[in-house]
């Protein structure tokens, strides 16, 4: 009997396989190991510590994931891309998701064939000056020389906002974020632009933080997100609503240190319940068990306490929630509900 | 006879040189005084080469050995009075981070295999490099770079000494098929065919079979983790010994009388040095995953390896037709007139030769590749320069930037300039007097 229920479920199990073609959780599952691309250090986002492991927002969305799918946070093969070789690395298969700071683009969800999955980070691209420089506005930059990261999309957002506005600058060519500090620094560029995070980031480093200000100015749309590759939908929604599971907990103040508790006897509010897999059956129409969820909150917590811990005002990079406020405080941070 | 004479009879002692010439004044005289010109130029270097140490040596001269972040060491340098941008470097950064930087993410408790593995580098180099070294050792040689894979990778022992069981094989192979059918074509084709089908077909199983009798393994260490100079000496090595072989069998294709073999060595080398090395990288780590089926782990590493070694190749391919181009043409007719077949004159008197003019060329490519291998970072391979990256995005270190180019740059100098050292012992000691 034993052994025929054995064969019975190897059998449907291998029918199952069968017919999911290619079904990246199962992969993923069969590997006991995420695959997920990350940038190869970025302050705040990406970056391996002194003893070689992983730390960041970015990183944390993937131990979400594998919290979520595998049941441990810490079975993450974190796989280092470049920005030239963070799509063909997913669209070959080499990673099963991407969470490098990348942003939503029309011709990135559609022309490449990926698929976003949500936001975790808006950011928009902004100017940093000199306060000696004594400008206020970046449309008062007429004639400045600025630093610029060749070969990205700051380079063309930089030129249609110049144009824009009528006035000209001159642009100074760098390559990494570490040559623009010390070329600002050395004072061969009046103006460094590029995201508002990075920005925060390399100003913290400086000596004499407050002689150099942001200008209030954002001139592009820069939300950042994990992506999928299109055609396996089933991956995409776990890594949709793993995200979404994160920022719904921060709302309903579900967090790192009581997820345990609250999980244990089911609470008052539904929507934590259905969250945490006390009530309804969430998890089982994802593939994935009921406490999915509540795996993927422990690992680092909810949205707010992964921001705060990385690149929150306590860090030494400091951002301010600002966009990113869940939108319960005026924020644009926001998930569809647990229903 | 009168005993006195009009020249004189003995010799006088010698004087001692006018103090011009000698001691430092002379020195100084010849070196660098010589002339007004020379006067001139030795007093301009000298302004320049003070200037600099005036700037650079009190920056490197930091007590900052035991800060833990950037903002430490200023605080470490402000206490002291030393103010600005340039006030000091903050070498805290290479305390906390040099393993990363000499290792990559090589798991901490297994430093002692890659530390190991160098130190059998020497023993293996040794009878390659000097001739004072006993020739028995060579066999070492031949064992090395399996032992040293196993060292740096871990798994199963068994599975690098199967991979070497292939070549024993592909040996045993040609005595016993060219005795046996008289013809070497017959043996080439069975050394080269034995190897492949053990390979494909036996290796796995039977290091797995034995493994399961005796296992001796160490800790996998996966390639992700392999990074910093052992990354760089790793590549490059692998390069520098494999592009070698490759690159003397090109050169001699591209000499060849047969047309098939001589247009496909050249339109391999001059492909190959037609294309920059980071296209080559890209298609290592990009167009591949395309064309393999998915699914087929294809380590990164090894693929990044074969594309520097064939790049590496291609070159030395034409550094060694130099020097098969300087050979005058009486060493060819003179090894014919002896007797020699093909091979036997290029062993005993074309490539001895040859190579010995190359010398200064193929160590030259060498230490191009090895500094090349910084160009792996482009594809998410941690190399030296990508893992400083890395480090300053660590928000402790980031605006650290000196300090890890400059400890980068030394450890590359030391290796280059070894390098050089030794091909130009080698040319001394080689020189059989052509001038």
């Amino acid at each position: 009997m034993k052994k025929s229920a054995f064969l019975g479920t190897l059998t449907a199990a291998t029918f199952a396989a069968g017919f999911a073609t290619a079904g990246t959780l199962e992969d993923v599952k069969a590997a006991d190991e995420l695959k997920c691309g990350v940038a190869t250090g970025l302050a705040g986002f990406a970056a391996a510590d002194a003893a070689g492991v992983w730390q960041g927002f970015d990183v944390a969305v993937c131990r979400a994931v594998a919290a979520a799918v595998l049941g441990d946070g810490t079975k993450v093969k974190f796989v280092p891309t470049t920005g030239k070789t963070r799509f063909t690395a997913l669209a070959s298969g080499e990673i099963d998701m991407l969470a490098r700071n990348t942003t939503w683009t029309f011709s990135r969800d559609v022309d490449l064939k990926f698929e976003f999955v949500g936001v975790n980070y808006y950011d928009g691209q902004g100017f940093m000056v000199p306060k000696a420089l004594g400008v206020s506005s970046a449309k008062e930059l007429d004639g400045a020389t600025v630093c610029i990261q060749t070969g990205t999309t700051t380079e063309l957002n930089l030129a249609d906002f110049f144009r824009s506005n009528n006035i000209s600058y001159e642009p100074v060519p760098i390559e990494t974020n570490a040559e623009a500090q010390a070329q600002y620094l050395a004072g061969a560029c009046d103006v460094y632009t590029t995201d508002a995070s990075g920005l925060a980031s390399t100003r913290a480093t400086f000596e004499n933080p407050a002689d150099h200000a942001v200008l209030p100015e954002i001139i592009s749309k820069e939300p950042l997100g994990p992506l999928v590759r299109h055609g396996d939908n089933q991956w995409g929604d776990i890594v949709r609503w793993t995200l979404n599971a994160l920022i719904t907990a921060e709302e309903l103040g579900v967090t790192s240190a009581n997820v345990g508790k609250t999980g244990m006897e089911a609470g008052k509010n539904p929507e934590v319940n259905r969250l945490l897999g006390t009530e309804g059956d969430l998890g089982a129409m994802l593939g994935l068990d009921k406490d999915w969820a509540a795996r993927a909150i422990a690992v680092g917590g909810n949205y707010g306490e992964i921001f705060e811990k990385n690149i929150g005002e306590k860090t030494a990079i400091g951002i301010a929630r600002g966009l990113n406020a869940s939108w319960t405080d005026g924020g644009l941070i926001y998930s569809a509900p647990f229903r | 006879m009168p005993d006195f004479s009009y020249v004189r009879s003995e010799m006088l002692p010698e004087k001692a040189p006018p103090k011009s010439e000698v001691g430092i004044y002379g020195w100084l005289r010849t070196n660098l005084f010589s002339s007004v010109t020379n006067s001139i130029l030795t007093v301009v270097a000298l302004y320049f080469v003070v200037s600099l140490l005036r700037g650079v040596l009190p920056w490197a001269f930091s007590p900052t050995w035991g800060a833990e972040s950037l903002s430490d060491c200023r605080g470490i340098l402000h206490e002291l009075g030393r103010e600005g941008h340039f006030a000091g470097a903050c070498w805290g950064v290479i305390r906390e981070r040099w393993t990363q930087l000499l290792f990559g993410f090589y798991p901490i408790e297994a430093l002692w295999r890659p530390l190991v593995a160098f130190i059998l580098l020497g023993v293996a180099m040794a009878p390659v490099l000097f001739t004072s070294v006993p020739k028995k050792l060579l066999w070492f040689s031949a064992v090395f770079p399996f032992l040293c894979f196993w060292l740096i990778w871990g798994g199963s022992i068994w599975f690098p000494l199967a991979i070497f069981a292939g070549l024993l094989l592909a040996g045993v192979a040609f005595i016993l098929v060219t005795r046996y059918s008289g013809s070497t074509l017959v043996g080439v084709i069975a050394t080269m065919l034995v190897p492949v089908l053990w390979w494909i077909f036996f290796t796995d199983p039977v290091s797995s079979a034995v493994h399961f009798v005796l296992p001796i393994s160490l800790e996998q260490v996966e390639s992700q983790n392999i990074g910093g100079f052992l990354l760089a000496v790793l590549i490059g090595l692998t390069g520098v010994t494999l592009s070698l072989p490759l690159g003397v069998i090109l050169a001699l294709g591209r000499q060849s009388d047969l047309p098939l073999l001589k247009y496909s060595c050249v339109a391999f080398i001059e492909f190959i040095r037609g294309v920059p090395l980071i296209t080559l990288l890209f298609v290592a780590s990009t167009l591949l995953n395309y064309f393999m089926p998915p699914g087929t782990n294809f380590d990164l590493v090894l693929r990044v390896m074969i594309m520097v070694t064939l790049f590496a190749s291609a070159y030395m391919a034409e550094v060694i037709r130099g020097g098969l181009a300087a050979l005058p043409t009486g060493q060819y007719e003179a090894a014919d007139s002896l007797g020699l077949n093909y091979w036997t004159a290029q062993r005993l008197i074309i490539m001895p030769q040859a190579l010995k003019i190359s010398i200064p060329g193929i160590v030259s490519t060498f230490i191009g590749l090895f500094k090349d291998t910084t160009l792996v970072g482009i594809v998410g391979l941690f190399d030296p320069i990508l893992l400083s990256t890395n480090i300053r995005a660590d928000q402790a270190w980031n605006g650290v930037l000196w300090e890890l180019y400059g400890f980068i740059g030394l450890v590359f100098f030391i290796f280059c300039f070894s390098m050089s050292r030794y091909s130009m012992y080698l040319e001394r000691k080689l020189a059989t007097g052509h001038r």
